[in-house]
C-alpha cells in the first residue's frame, strides 16, 4: 500500500509544476504590460514603471521570475489582491468555507438521491421506475444550471415566497464565524431562526449544484448495479437460495460501489464549474462568485492565484479517490 | 467446386454496415426522438431566416414586455413575447439555434483534430512523446473546464470567437486520451505489423491504417462534447464572456433577462428550454450513438 501511495504521489509532481507554469504564464500573456496589470496603475512616469517592475521583479529572465513565483508559494505568499490590497491567501481561506458548505451539501443531496434510484432501476429493470428515473436523469444531465437556478427562484421565492433569494444568512443575525460553516455557526450562536433562515438559504442553491451530480451518480450507479449483477458471484449466491435482499445488499452493491466512489469523487471538478454558475446567480459569497467577479474587474492577481488554488484541490481530492479507490479494490494497488 | 464465396462491392459493404448501424440505432426510442429533434434544429437554423416573424435585432418600442400570445396581454404577432427592449423573443429564438449548432461544430471539430493528433502522436511513438503529452494532458484536466475557458476568455477577450476557441482547447485532452488508448491497443494487432512489413510508412500507419479503426469512442465522445459545448457557451454567454449583445445567442439572452425574473417569466423561460431541449436530443443521441457502436453493448 505504500508503494501504491507513493507512486501516486510522485504522479502528482509534473502535475502541479504544470498548473503553476499555467497560473504564471497566465499574466504574462495577457494583452498589454504585465507591470502595470499587476500594478493596478494607469499613466505611470519611466522611473515609477522601473521601480514598479524591481518591485514585481520583472526585470529579471522570465526563468528566474518563475522560480521567484515558485518559491513565494511554497511559502504561502501568494501575492495581493489589487481591489482590496489584501493578501490573496486569506481572502481565498475566509471564502471557501461558504463554498465547501455548498458543495458539501449538494454532493450529499446527489450521493442520497442519486444511489439509491440507480440501484433501485437497475433492480427493476425496463419497468416504469427505471424509464421515469433514467428520463428524468438524462434531462438533470442536460440542464444549464444557471437557468435551472433562476427557475426555482422564480417559483419557490417569487410565487410561494417560500426561501430568501441570495445570501448565506438573513441580515437579521449576526454572530462571529467561528468555523465558517453557515449552518454550525448559526447553531452555536444560540439565536432564535438563525439555523433556519441559514438552511432556508442554502437549499436552492444546493439543489441546482446537486442537479449534474445527482444524475450522473444515479445512472453510473444503475450502470454499475446491472454490471455486476450479471456476474457469476451474484448467480452463484442466488443459486445457492440465499435470499434476493442479502443478494442485492451484500454481493451486488458492495461490488457496485467501487465505481460509484470514484465517480462520486470525480463530481469535485465538476461541482467547482457548477458553483462559479451557482454562486453568481444566488450571490453566495463563495470561491466561485469571488473568481468571476475578480475576472471582471480584472483582478489579476486574484485570478492567477485561484486558478492555482482550485486546480491544486481538485488534484488532491483526485487523489484522495485514487487512494479510495485503492483501499477497497485490491486488484488496482497491487498491480 | 466453384468459389461460393460472395463477393460484395465496397458500395455494398458500406450499406450493410450503415443497415446493421441503423438497426442497433433505431432500437433505443430515445436516440430516434433524439434525432428527430435534432435535424428540425438544423433546419429552424438552415432556414431561420424564412421562418422567423421578425428581425432578431429589430426593437419594437411600442411592444416592451409583452407576454406569449396565450396571455391576456399577450398580442398574436409576438407569439411568445418580447423582450425589456421590444424584441421578438421567437424570432431570437430561432436565430440563436444558428449560433448553438455553429458553436457546437466549430468546438468538436477543433477539439476532435487536435485531440486526434495529439493522441495519435502519443499512442503511436509511446515513450517519452507519450509520457510528455499525457503530463500536459493531466495539467489541463486538473482545471474545471469552465473555469479554464473563463479565464481563457479572459486572456483572450470576451466574444463568441475565442469563447468557442477556450472551450475546444478544454475539451481537447478528452479526444486525445481515446484516441491514444485506441491506438495503444490497435497498435498490438497483426493487421498493423503487417502493414508495416508491408513497408507502410509511419504517416500512413497513423492516418490510413490505424485511425478508421479507432473511430467508434471518438464518435460517441463528439456528440457528448457538442452538447456541452452547447451547454458551456451558453454559460460563457450567460457570465457575459461568450457572445455579445445584441446576439441572440440562448446563454446571453439568458443574462440580459436575469432583472426580470419576477416580474416576465417569458423572458427567463424559452431561451433556457430552448438550451435545455436541444442539449437534450444531442445527449439522447449520443447514448444511441454508444449503443450501436460499442460492440460490448451490443445485445446480440
Amino acid at each position: 500500500m505504500a508503494r501504491f501511495i507513493l507512486s501516486k504521489l510522485l504522479y502528482l509532481v509534473p502535475t502541479f509544476l504544470g498548473i503553476t507554469i499555467i497560473a504564471f504564464s497566465f499574466v504574462r500573456i495577457l494583452p498589454g504590460d504585465p507591470v502595470l496589470l499587476m500594478a493596478g496603475e494607469r499613466g505611470v512616469s519611466p522611473e515609477r514603471h522601473a521601480e514598479l517592475s524591481a518591485q514585481l521583479g520583472y526585470d529579471k529572465s522570465v526563468v528566474l521570475q518563475y522560480f521567484d513565483f515558485l518559491g513565494r508559494l511554497f511559502q504561502g505568499d501568494l501575492g495581493n489582491s489589487l481591489v482590496t490590497k489584501k493578501p490573496v491567501l486569506g481572502e481565498f481561506m475566509a471564502l471557501f468555507p461558504a463554498t465547501v458548505e455548498l458543495g458539501l451539501c449538494a454532493i450529499i443531496i446527489a450521493t442520497l438521491i442519486g444511489v439509491p434510484v440507480g440501484v433501485m432501476a437497475a433492480i427493476k429493470r425496463g419497468s416504469w421506475f427505471d424509464q421515469i428515473s433514467m428520463t428524468t436523469a438524462l434531462v438533470g444531465f442536460s440542464m444549464p444550471i444557471f437557468w435551472w437556478g433562476l427557475l426555482l427562484i422564480i417559483f419557490f421565492s417569487g410565487i410561494l415566497g417560500w426561501t430568501p433569494v441570495s445570501g448565506r444568512i438573513s441580515l437579521m443575525y449576526y454572530f462571529p464565524d467561528t468555523t465558517g460553516f453557515m449552518l454550525i455557526d448559526s447553531l452555536m450562536s444560540g439565536q432564535k431562526g438563525a439555523f433556519s433562515s441559514a438552511l432556508s438559504h442554502l437549499i436552492l442553491p444546493s439543489v441546482v449544484l446537486a442537479t449534474i451530480p445527482l444524475a450522473v451518480i444515479a445512472r453510473q450507479t444503475r450502470s454499475a448495479m446491472l454490471e455486476v449483477m450479471g456476474e457469476d458471484y451474484v448467480r452463484t449466491a442466488r443459486a445457492k437460495g440465499m435470499p434476493e435482499r442479502r443478494v442485492i445488499g451484500i454481493h451486488a452493491l458492495r461490488n457496485a460501489m467501487i465505481p460509484v466512489i470514484t465517480t462520486i469523487g470525480l463530481q469535485v471538478g465538476v461541482l467547482m464549474a457548477g458553483a462559479i454558475l451557482t454562486e453568481t446567480i444566488f450571490s453566495w459569497p463563495g470561491i466561485g462568485k469571488w473568481m468571476i467577479d475578480s475576472i471582471s474587474r480584472r483582478d489579476y492577481p486574484v485570478v492567477q492565484s485561484g486558478l492555482l488554488l482550485i486546480a491544486g484541490l481538485v488534484m488532491v481530492v483526485n487523489l484522495l479517490v485514487d487512494l479510495t479507490y485503492g483501499l477497497i479494490n485490491p486488484r488496482i494497488r497491487n498491480k | 467446386m466453384t468459389d461460393t464465396t460472395v463477393k460484395l462491392s465496397d458500395a455494398a459493404i458500406r450499406r450493410k454496415m450503415l443497415a446493421e448501424f441503423w438497426f442497433y440505432f433505431s432500437q433505443n426510442r430515445g436516440a430516434v426522438v433524439g434525432l428527430v429533434v435534432f435535424v428540425l434544429l438544423v433546419l429552424i437554423a438552415a432556414f431561420a431566416s424564412l421562418i422567423a416573424p421578425h428581425d432578431p435585432t429589430m426593437q419594437y418600442r411600442d411592444a416592451l414586455l409583452v407576454p406569449p400570445v396565450w396571455d391576456e396581454a399577450g398580442r398574436s404577432s409576438f407569439l411568445l413575447g418580447t423582450d425589456a427592449v421590444g424584441r421578438d423573443i421567437l424570432s431570437r429564438l430561432i436565430f440563436g439555434a444558428q449560433y448553438s449548432l455553429f458553436i457546437g461544430i466549430v468546438v468538436v471539430s477543433i477539439a476532435l483534430v487536435g485531440g486526434i493528433i495529439i493522441g495519435l502522436l502519443a499512442g503511436f511513438f509511446g515513450g517519452w512523446v507519450d509520457t510528455v503529452i499525457m503530463r500536459v494532458m493531466d495539467v489541463i484536466l486538473a482545471f474545471p473546464s469552465l473555469l479554464l475557458a473563463l479565464v481563457l476568455v479572459a486572456i483572450l477577450g470576451p466574444g463568441l470567437t475565442n469563447a468557442m476557441i477556450a472551450i475546444a482547447i478544454v475539451y481537447q485532452p478528452h479526444f486525445a486520451r481515446l484516441t491514444r488508448a485506441a491506438v495503444m491497443t490497435e497498435m498490438k494487432r497483426e493487421y498493423v505489423t503487417a502493414a508495416r512489413v508491408a513497408g507502410a510508412g509511419n504517416f500512413r500507419l497513423m492516418f490510413k491504417t490505424i485511425l478508421p479503426n479507432c473511430l467508434a469512442p471518438l464518435i460517441v465522445q463528439a456528440t457528448l462534447s457538442f452538447s456541452s459545448a452547447v451547454l458551456d457557451s451558453a454559460a460563457l454567454g450567460f457570465l457575459g464572456m461568450g457572445a455579445q449583445p445584441p446576439s441572440p445567442e440562448w446563454g446571453t439572452m439568458l443574462a440580459e433577462a436575469r432583472e426580470f425574473i419576477l416580474s416576465a417569466w417569458w423572458v427567463v423561460t424559452f431561451p433556457g428550454i430552448a438550451i435545455l431541449v436541444s442539449v437534450l436530443a444531442i445527449n439522447l443521441m449520443g447514448d444511441g450513438l454508444r449503443d450501436a457502436l460499442d460492440p460490448k453493448l451490443k445485445r446480440s
